[in-house]
């Protein structure tokens, strides 16, 4: 069995190029508009790349929710009609101006911030940031100990209250830990948008943007050099890859 | 200075029996609530994800912090050199390891996977505080071992007063851990600051001593030996000393907080609008918890009575359990500010809104367990060991 | 400054001639050999199937040609090979599928009377064939599927 595994990396990497489009059954990748040419398999998501969202909150509105049904499908993620212990991954939520009576509504989710709290208090550094800026729990190595919903400034952490069953293939999730939106992180991978934007884009009102911020020539780095978009909680200087406009 | 005299309890004595009977009671409800809320999952207790830290967790902290000022007895006899302080210096590093093991059971048997123990040890985020704390906690083990080894090695006299000194050092940094637990959440308005650092500091005096003193008296009482008054004079003026410090730094962190227009809110709900927690902190903490035991410790009258100086203990505790309860668990009821200058009209998850807890009997069980294991511990290593001197009847 | 910990862990690369797992230390050795010892022990009692010549408990056929290592090679260390991918996958996002959890279980899912694919509850299924004689508890399928992914499963939701 000499030299076994060198062999299986070379072959994996000449199966590549062609596994991305069959990676998943049941997902069709073709019909997704790509956000990028899709990373080969065997390469390690990189720091050149910084996944981003850009939510237009002029163009959310209150009925609708696409982003979190589309959510909730795709992650398997279902309730047990007990709404402060259920899992939250997108949530809704409706704001007023106190001041000038605006009001705006937006999708609230995992800021992925360039310097998570998340990340920092993290015991045993299951909460870690990826290089391409998704931040992600090892739920291989979670303890559960929650310090990093303590930290989080967005509540964007839920805590497994309840054994999971039926899970998605693609998205492993079970009680006892600490989970949160990953940015689709599997269907990023192999080339694709995440859920909520997705749906956003054919069911719901096309207010989510996801690319590249570090690829001047991304559509979303494009917006955010050219509009005023904004950081939630811009004070504690975290540098989150979600950002919002109009609010 | 004459040598003291040190003797086990006897063990096996009904009143012995009785007394771990009662402990090991509660402890084995306390392991099976912890069972049950793993079996079913959280959902069980009275912790959301809105309060992610719940009753577990207030008495977790408070035995943990209680440890650490548990030490002080022995740190003022071998590190500050007073005397007085030298006899007790064996039980209060026993009280010290035993409430950790205590505060520290709970907290492992609340996490979401207590199975995963071992991760928690073998993998370390060095920015984490919380990572630091398991260092911090697993040294103190080792560092107030050792002090005790010298305390009740005669041959070791000698080292007696660097171990001491270690220990000392130790237990200031492992409390400013535990403070950071909190004062680095900086998200948080209610926790974010500096303050936590030398707070937790002056109630783990205070709380420690408060148990050292009823444990003492117990333990005095329990087994027919003497106890002067004049060591309980010592220590009970000691306490209300260190109940004014806890108070000193709560009007720090609540002045530093009403200056900060950002954090009216949360001072505002701690201190005027909370409802329960407003209740806790002016009813059980200060009042009860601070200001009628110092009247009772200082009053000339009243605190020539024993009994009143044990109620004083006591009072510190509970006190000291509302403290810790306003600080977690009032800390998250307040809602994040996440969208400043505007008011959340809606959510899918609670956002702006007081968040509820109630705890169940089984996450106050599980607390309650930790208390019992560190009396037990206590009652058996002085049953095992020489930790108490024959007499502390008054010299001369 | 990333936390030290947030870096992989670290394996050594599984190259050179007789393959030693990166984290055996006498542990897992003695592990391992008290978990095959099991085996041995349950085949000898139940006296099963022989397959190819190596006495084991009936462990389900699987789909497909044949397995994504030498089958003696898997049955010793799959752990090895799904902890490697567990941390390439989630650390680094390779997505290679070759020691994928996820491609075990579509190759090695075990239909059950009612033709659909077992869970983990089942005594037919796969990863339960050895580790039940072998006394080892796994908690991955708290979390992962351990049936296939239904075809249209996620449309119809
Ligand atoms: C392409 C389909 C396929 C995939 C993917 C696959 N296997 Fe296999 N596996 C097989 C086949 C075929 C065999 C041969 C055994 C047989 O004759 O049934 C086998 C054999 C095995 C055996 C030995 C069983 C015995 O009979 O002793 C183990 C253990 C095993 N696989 C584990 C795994 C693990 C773990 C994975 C994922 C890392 C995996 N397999 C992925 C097809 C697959
Ligand atoms: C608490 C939940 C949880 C448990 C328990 C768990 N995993 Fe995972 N696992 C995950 C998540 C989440 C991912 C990330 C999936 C992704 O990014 O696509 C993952 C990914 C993986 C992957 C890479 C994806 C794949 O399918 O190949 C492997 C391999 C893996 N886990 C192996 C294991 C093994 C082996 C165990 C048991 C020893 C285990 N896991 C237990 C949650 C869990
Ligand atoms: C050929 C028999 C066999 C089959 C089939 C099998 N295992 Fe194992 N597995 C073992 C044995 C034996 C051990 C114990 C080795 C040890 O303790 O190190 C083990 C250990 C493990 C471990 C490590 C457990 C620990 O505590 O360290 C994991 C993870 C694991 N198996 C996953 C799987 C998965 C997933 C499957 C199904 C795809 C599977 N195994 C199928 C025999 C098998």
């Amino acid at each position: 069995m000499s030299n076994k595994a060198c062999d299986a990396g070379r072959r994996d990497f000449l199966k590549a190029a062609a596994a991305v489009v069959t990676l998943a059954p049941g997902v069709t990748l073709m019909s997704i508009p790509a956000a990028a040419a899709p990373r080969p398999a065997d390469q390690p998501a990189s720091a050149t790349q910084r996944w981003g969202l850009l939510v237009d909150t002029t163009r959310c509105t209150t009925d609708c929710t696409a982003c979190v049904s589309a959510c909730r499908t795709e992650n398997g993620i279902s309730g047990h009609g007990r709404p402060a212990t259920d899992p939250q991954w997108i949530r809704k939520i409706e704001l007023r101006n106190e001041t000038t009576g605006a009001t705006h509504s937006l999708p609230m989710m995992c800021q992925h911030c360039a310097n998570p709290p998340c990340v920092d208090v993290c015991p045993t550094g299951a909460s870690f940031k990826r290089a391409d800026g998704i931040v992600l729990v090892d739920r291989h190595t979670c303890i559960g100990c929650r310090y990093c919903m303590m930290a989080c400034p967005y509540k964007a952490r839920s805590f497994v209250h309840e054994d999971v069953e039926d899970q998605r293939p693609d998205v492993p999730r079970g009680v006892g830990t600490v989970e949160g939106c990953n940015l689709c992180v599997a269907r990023v991978d192999a080339g694709g948008l995440p859920a909520c934007v997705e749906s956003c884009r054919s069911n719901g009102n096309g207010a989510m943007l996801f690319g590249d911020l570090n690829d001047p020539k991304s559509e979303i780095a494009q917006r955010v050099k050219t509009y005023a978009t904004t950081q939630l909680r811009a004070d504690l200087g975290l540098d989150t890859g979600v950002r919002y406009q109009g609010i | 200075m004459k040598t003291v005299a040190y003797s086990e309890v006897q063990g096996l004595t009904p009143g012995w029996m009785t007394l771990l009977g009662g402990l090991g009671a509660l402890i084995a409800i306390g392991l099976g609530s912890a069972w049950y809320m793993e079996h079913n999952g959280h959902y069980v207790t009275g912790m959301s994800n809105q309060v992610v830290w719940g009753m577990p967790h207030v008495f977790a902290v408070f035995l943990i912090v209680a440890a650490s000022g548990a030490l002080n007895v022995a740190s003022i006899g071998s590190v500050f050199g007073k005397t007085a302080y030298k006899p007790l210096a064996p039980l209060s590093g026993l009280l010290a390891l035993a409430l950790l093991v205590g505060g520290l059971m709970v907290l492992v048997l609340d996490l979401g996977r207590p199975d995963r123990l071992t991760v928690a040890m073998t993998h370390f985020n060095f920015k984490s505080i919380f990572a630091w704390n398991v260092i911090l906690y697993t040294g103190f083990f080792a560092v107030v071992a050792v002090y005790l080894w010298m305390l009740m090695d005669r041959r070791m006299g000698g080292w007696v007063k660097p171990a001491g000194f270690a220990a000392f050092l130790w237990r200031l940094i492992l409390t400013t851990g535990t403070g950071s637990i909190f004062g680095f959440l900086v998200a948080r308005d209610a926790y974010n600051s500096a303050v936590m650092a030398p707070l937790f500091i002056a109630m783990s005096f205070s709380f420690g001593l408060a148990i050292f003193i009823l444990v003492l008296m117990a333990a005095y009482r329990w087994t027919d030996r003497p106890l002067g008054d004049g060591i309980v004079r010592i220590l009970k003026n000691l306490l209300g000393v260190f109940i004014a410090a806890v108070l000193y730094f709560v009007a720090v962190q609540h002045l530093t907080n009403l200056y900060i227009t950002e954090r009216h809110g949360i001072e505002a709900f701690i201190l005027r609008d909370g409802g329960i927690y407003t209740f806790l902190f002016w009813g059980v903490q200060i009042v009860l918890g601070s200001l009628l035991p110092m009247a009772l410790l200082f009053h000339p009258g009243l605190s020539a009575s024993r009994a009143n100086v044990a109620l004083a203990s006591l009072l510190v505790i509970v006190g000291g359990l509302a403290q810790v309860y306003v600080i977690i668990i009032g800390g998250q009821a307040y809602p994040l500010e996440i969208f400043p200058g505007m008011e959340v009209v809606a959510s899918g998850f609670f956002d702006g809104q007081v968040a509820a807890y109630s705890p169940t009997a089984a996450e106050t069980m599980l607390g309650i367990s930790g208390f019992a294991l560190a009396m037990a511990i206590v009652a058996v290593g002085a049953t095992v060991l020489r930790f108490l001197p024959v007499s502390l009847a008054d010299e001369g | 400054m990333a936390p030290f910990s947030s870096l992989p862990r670290k394996r050594e690369p599984i190259t050179g001639g007789e393959w030693i797992p990166a984290c055996a230390g006498m542990t897992r050795k003695v592990r391992i050999a008290l978990g095959l010892l099991g085996v041995l022990f349950a085949v000898l009692t139940t006296a099963p199937a022989v397959a190819e010549g190596v006495p084991l408990p009936a462990i389900p056929k699987a789909k497909g040609e044949k397995c994504v290592e030498e089958p003696q090679l898997m049955r010793r260390y799959h752990m090895e090979f799904l902890g490697h991918q567990r941390d390439a996958t989630m650390r680094q996002g390779i997505r290679t599928t070759r020691h994928s959890l996820k491609e075990c279980i579509s190759c090695h899912a075990v239909d059950g009377t009612d033709g659909k694919p077992v869970t983990i509850k089942s005594e037919q299924h796969f990863c339960n064939a050895c580790h039940s004689y072998a006394a080892v508890r796994i908690d991955c399928f708290q979390c992962h599927a351990s049936t296939p992914e239904v075809p249209g499963r996620q449309a119809a939701r």
